[in-house]
């Protein structure tokens, strides 16, 4: 019996403890709200895969910290992005603005859809010439038949 | 035989692209500083914080920045070159001691040598966010008019320096 309580103890001072972060004030919620809208919508530049909004690189950190600044300084979501892209470069945007050294980013694909298609179209409409051309002759028609007629196997 | 070519050429194209691919460093990502003016600030100095550096006081010269740190391995990599480059004098290079404790960065200087003409404390990273400092040591070729002409992310090599450095220099300098 003292052992279990013993043991229960003991598990009971094991459990996590559980204090709570300080609950944010209304006005901490929109920015962080806003700061995490904007910082997934740009690319981390240490870790380059993650957003800036999942990153916990020491810059991903500072730009965090910069984009509330921003924001409490009552800039816009435009002004704060194109504060971002005139440090960084267009690479920093997940979406990049469209222009001529994006354009091939954007419709790149979409033109090598349109080649595949057309290529797709070209080598159908020439292997139909070719099956059409294909005619027998009278010695082959009489092969055809018999073989067919045979169920289809050969005599040697 | 001719059914070939067509697949074989696209097959060369790809086989190209991917190689280029490749050998590209997705670590470097094109500044859209270059060509603009260096962006303004007043820092204090390293060695004398009571006094301050702003980039203006440097109109008319050409010099270099190197952004660098105690805590940044590949600076050490790039430092001789840079200690032999000030013992020449041919640029002056300014250091950007970028979140780094003043007497880590002191003690640092220190063991490995001090190529700088001045560093300037930059203790919160904010001065790097507004060059586009995302990986030190980074390094900016700056203008007699105060124009960012060129800027080199990661450690410096002997031949990035004297195949793109120091001839820009020499250029700029003229």
């Amino acid at each position: 019996m003292r052992r279990l309580f013993l043991i229960l103890s003991l598990l009971i001072a094991c459990s996590p403890g559980y204090a709570r972060e300080a609950a944010p004030t209304a006005a901490d919620v929109v920015v962080e709200k806003r700061m995490v809208a904007i910082s997934e919508e740009l690319r981390c530049l240490v870790c380059q895969n993650e957003s800036l909004a999942g990153s916990q690189a020491d810059l991903a950190k500072d730009l965090r910290r910069e984009i509330r600044e921003q924001i409490a300084q009552g800039k816009s979501d435009k002004e704060i992005l194109d504060f971002m892209t005139g440090r960084y470069g267009d690479f920093v945007r997940y979406r990049p603005p469209l222009k001529g050294t994006t354009f091939l980013l954007w419709f790149g694909p979409f033109l090598l859809l349109v080649a595949g298609i057309a290529a797709l179209g070209i080598i159908l409409r020439r292997r139909g010439k070719r099956v059409a051309e294909a005619t027998l002759s009278a010695e082959e028609q009489k092969r055809a038949e018999a073989l067919l007629s045979l169920g289809g196997e050969e005599k040697p | 035989m001719n059914r070939f070519l067509l697949p074989l050429g696209i097959f060369i194209v790809l086989v190209a692209f991917l190689a280029i691919g490749l050998n590209l460093n997705p670590r470097e990502v094109p500044s859209p500083l270059i060509g603009k003016p260096a962006p303004a600030f007043a820092l204090p100095q390293l060695h004398k914080p009571e006094a301050s550096f702003a980039p203006k006081d440097l109109q008319g010269k050409v010099w270099l920045l190197n952004v660098w740190a105690s805590w940044c391995v590949s600076c050490r990599q790039e430092h001789p070159l840079l200690v032999e480059l000030a013992k020449k004098g041919t640029v002056p290079i300014y250091g950007l001691n970028y979140k780094d404790p003043r007497d880590d960065a002191l003690r640092w200087l220190q063991r490995y040598g001090d190529p700088y003409v001045l560093s300037i404390a930059d203790a919160e990273g904010r001065v790097g966010i507004d060059y586009g400092v995302y990986g030190v040591p980074e390094t900016y070729v700056i203008d007699r008019a105060g124009v960012i002409r060129y800027k080199q992310i990661g450690p410096v090599t002997q031949d990035v320096l004297e195949k793109t450095i120091l001839p820009l220099v020499a250029e700029l300098q003229k």
